[in-house]
C-alpha cells in the first residue's frame, strides 16, 4: 500500500531529514513510528500525502508515484490528522469543517449528513455542532480533525501524536478507534511517543533516528531490544521493564496489567 | 511552610455559558510543593490555572467569586505585570511563547517588558541560560530548535523573572519520553536548588508521581480527589476521573489484593519486579 524507496528529504536550511528510508507498508497493516524529536517522523508521514516530494528516491501510495500525483488525488486515499490541529481547522462551525471534505469528494448530501453526525457522535462531540471549532479544548480540536479525517472514509489513515491533551477515556477511545479501523482492514500510520498508549495495541513498530529506519518489527520483539531502543532514545514500555526484570518469565512479554498479574499469580501457586 | 498560592471557596463562569468551569475550588500550595493537576479535558484545569496567572480574571470577564492569592497578595487586585514577576507559566506548545530572532534575546523578552536594567537584565539571561544548559544556543534562532530545546527556552524566559511560582501546562506531552524524563529531572533540581514551586497540569503520570507532593483530581470544575500520588492512585477511584493510573501501578494494585505485593509505597518497574522477586524466596 505505502512503499519508500531509498528515500532522501533535504529541509531548506540543509538538515537531511530523510536520509535513505526504505520501507513496504501493507494495506491493513497498523504502524508506529516512533524516535525522538527531530528523527524525521513528520517529515516521513508528510511524504505519504504528497505535501513533501522526495528529493531523491520514490514514495508509492496504492500504486501512484507520489511525486506526479496531485495532493488531491493523494488525500482521497490518504488522511491525515497533524500534530498540530490549528493547522487544519478553519471552518465557521465544528459541523461545516467535518462537510467540508465529504462535499469536495462529490459525496451526496444525504451521506454528508450521516457521516457527520457519526463522526461526531463517535468522538463525542455532537454537542458542539454548531460551535467554532475554535473554542474547543486542544484534545477535542485533535479529535474533530480524526472525526474529518474518518468521515470520509480514506484507505489510509495517520496520526501524528494523536494522544496530546487526550485523557485517560479519551485514549482508550482512540486505542478502541485505532483497533477498529485495523480491524477494517485500513492501513493505519500512528507517529506517537506515547509508547505507554502504543505498547497494548501491539503495532509494528519502526524505530526512526536522524532520518534513518534503525529498526523495524512487530512491538513485541522490537520493544526488548534495549540496545536499538537505547540508541535511538525511545524509552521502553513500563510492563516490558517490568516483565524483564522478573527472574522467571513467560516467553513473551505482558501486554496488559491482567495479563502480569496472572503469570505472577499462576507462577506462585504449585 | 508558608502558602505560596491559595485559592479559597473560586468559583467562575464564562459568559454565555450555561454552568461553571471552576466551582467552589479550594487549594493550598506551600513554598517548594510540587503539585501535579490532573482530570478529564474540560475538568476546568485550564481556567483554574488562568485565575492563578491573572489571565481570569484582568483579561477574561466572566462572574468570578471566591479569591485567589500568591504570595499573600490577590491575583484580582495586583496588575499583571506584577503578576508575572510572581507566576512564571509554561504553556504546552512552547512555539507559543517563543518569537524573537535569538534564544538569548527571548529569555530576555518578559525582563526587558518589565523595563529591567541592562545589566541585570544580562545577569538573569546568562544565569537562565545556564541553569537550563542552553547557553551555547544563545544566539541560534529559537525556530530552528528541537521541540525539547523550544521548551527550554521557554523555561529560562520563564525563569529569568525569578517567579516563585511555575505553572507547568502538560510540559511533556509534545517531548520524546527520553527527553521528558530530562525534563522531570530539571523541574526536580530547581525545586531543590531555588524553592521553586510548581503545579503543573499532566495527563501522563508515570514519570511525575514519584516526584510530586500532592496529586489533586479535577471533576466538573470542584476538587474530587487530593492526597499524596499514592494514596490516589491505590484509592480506587482516580479512573473514573479520567486519570491515567501508570500500568505498572496497576499491575502493583492487582498483585496487592491477593497479598503478593505490599501498598507501603508506589514502584517502578523495576522495584516492583523485585518485591516480586522477595516474595516468591
Amino acid at each position: 500500500m505505502i512503499e519508500f524507496q531509498d528515500v532522501t528529504f533535504v529541509h531548506q536550511n540543509g538538515v537531511k531529514a530523510l536520509d535513505g528510508v526504505s520501507l513496504k507498508i501493507d494495506s491493513g497493516e497498523t504502524v508506529a513510528i516512533v524516535g525522538e524529536n527531530g528523527a524525521g517522523k513528520t517529515t516521513l508521514v508528510k511524504h505519504v500525502t504528497g505535501l513533501l516530494k522526495p528529493a531523491s528516491g520514490k514514495v508509492m501510495v496504492d500504486g501512484l508515484d507520489t511525486s506526479s500525483t496531485t495532493t488531491a488525488k493523494l488525500s482521497r486515499k490518504v488522511g491525515v490528522a497533524f500534530q498540530n490541529p490549528d493547522h487544519q481547522l478553519f471552518s465557521e462551525s465544528v459541523e461545516e469543517e467535518m462537510s467540508f471534505a465529504l462535499r469536495n469528494f462529490g459525496f451526496p448530501a444525504e451521506l454528508v449528513e450521516q457521516r457527520v453526525a457519526w463522526g461526531l457522535n463517535l468522538f463525542g462531540l455532537t454537542e458542539y455542532r454548531k460551535s467554532s471549532p475554535l473554542v474547543l479544548s486542544g484534545g477535542e480540536k485533535k479529535r474533530l480533525t480524526l472525526a474529518c479525517i474518518l468521515a470520509w472514509d480514506p484507505e489510509v489513515v495517520i496520526l501524528d501524536e494523536p494522544t496530546v491533551g487526550q485523557d485517560s477515556i479519551q485514549k482508550e477511545k482512540l486505542a478502541g478507534t485505532i483497533r477498529m479501523l485495523t480491524s477494517s482492514g485500513k492501513t493505519v500510520v500512528v507517529v506517537s511517543h506515547d509508547i505507554e498508549f502504543l505498547w497494548p495495541i501491539q503495532p509494528r513498530v519502526v524505530v526512526m533516528k536522524a532520518g534513518r529506519v534503525l529498526g523495524d518489527g512487530p512491538a513485541g520483539k522490537l520493544m526488548l531490544d534495549k540496545g536499538l531502543l537505547d540508541a535511538a532514545r525511545v524509552a521502553r514500555p513500563h510492563l516490558v521493564e517490568f516483565y524483564e526484570s522478573l527472574s522467571n518469565r513467560p516467553e513473551t512479554p505482558f501486554v496488559d496489567p491482567l495479563e502480569a498479574r496472572r503469570w505472577v499469580e499462576g507462577e506462585g501457586s504449585p | 511552610m508558608a502558602d505560596i498560592l491559595k485559592i479559597d471557596r473560586l468559583s467562575f463562569r464564562y459568559p454565555d455559558s450555561p454552568k461553571k468551569a471552576v466551582d467552589g475550588f479550594d487549594l493550598s500550595v506551600g513554598e517548594g510543593e510540587i503539585v501535579v493537576l490532573a482530570g478529564q479535558s474540560g475538568c476546568g484545569k485550564s481556567t483554574l490555572l488562568r485565575a492563578v496567572n491573572g489571565l481570569i480574571p484582568h483579561m477574561y470577564s466572566g462572574d468570578y467569586s471566591g479569591s485567589v492569592t500568591v504570595g499573600g497578595a490577590s491575583v484580582k487586585d495586583s496588575e499583571m505585570k506584577d503578576l508575572a514577576q510572581k507566576v512564571g507559566f509554561l504553556f504546552q506548545n512552547p512555539e507559543n511563547q517563543i518569537f524573537m530572532f535569538t534564544v538569548e534575546r527571548d529569555v530576555a523578552f518578559g525582563l526587558e517588558n518589565l523595563g529591567v536594567p541592562r545589566t541585570e537584565m544580562r545577569s538573569r539571561v546568562d544565569e537562565a541560560m545556564k541553569l537550563l544548559d542552553i547557553t551555547d544556543l544563545a544566539l541560534r534562532a529559537p525556530h530552528e530548535l528541537s521541540d525539547g530545546q523550544k521548551q527550554r527556552v521557554a523555561l529560562a524566559g520563564v525563569l529569568a523573572m525569578k517567579p516563585r511560582l511555575v505553572i507547568l501546562d502538560e510540559p511533556t506531552s509534545l517531548l520524546d519520553p527520553k527527553t521528558a524524563e530530562e525534563l522531570v529531572a530539571l523541574v526536580a533540581r530547581l525545586r531543590k536548588e531555588l524553592g521553586t514551586t510548581f503545579v503543573i497540569v499532566e495527563h501522563r503520570l508515570d514519570l511525575l508521581v514519584k516526584m510530586a507532593d500532592r496529586l489533586v483530581v479535577m471533576n466538573e470544575g470542584r476538587k474530587a480527589l487530593e492526597g499524596t500520588p499514592r494514596d490516589v492512585l491505590f484509592g480506587g477511584e482516580a479512573e473514573a476521573y479520567g486519570v491515567a493510573v501508570p500500568s505498572v501501578t496497576e499491575v502493583q494494585r492487582l498483585l496487592a489484593s491477593d497479598g503478593s505485593v505490599g501498598l507501603g509505597q508506589l514502584l517502578g518497574p523495576v522495584e516492583l519486579a523485585d518485591a516480586v522477586e522477595r516474595r516468591r524466596a
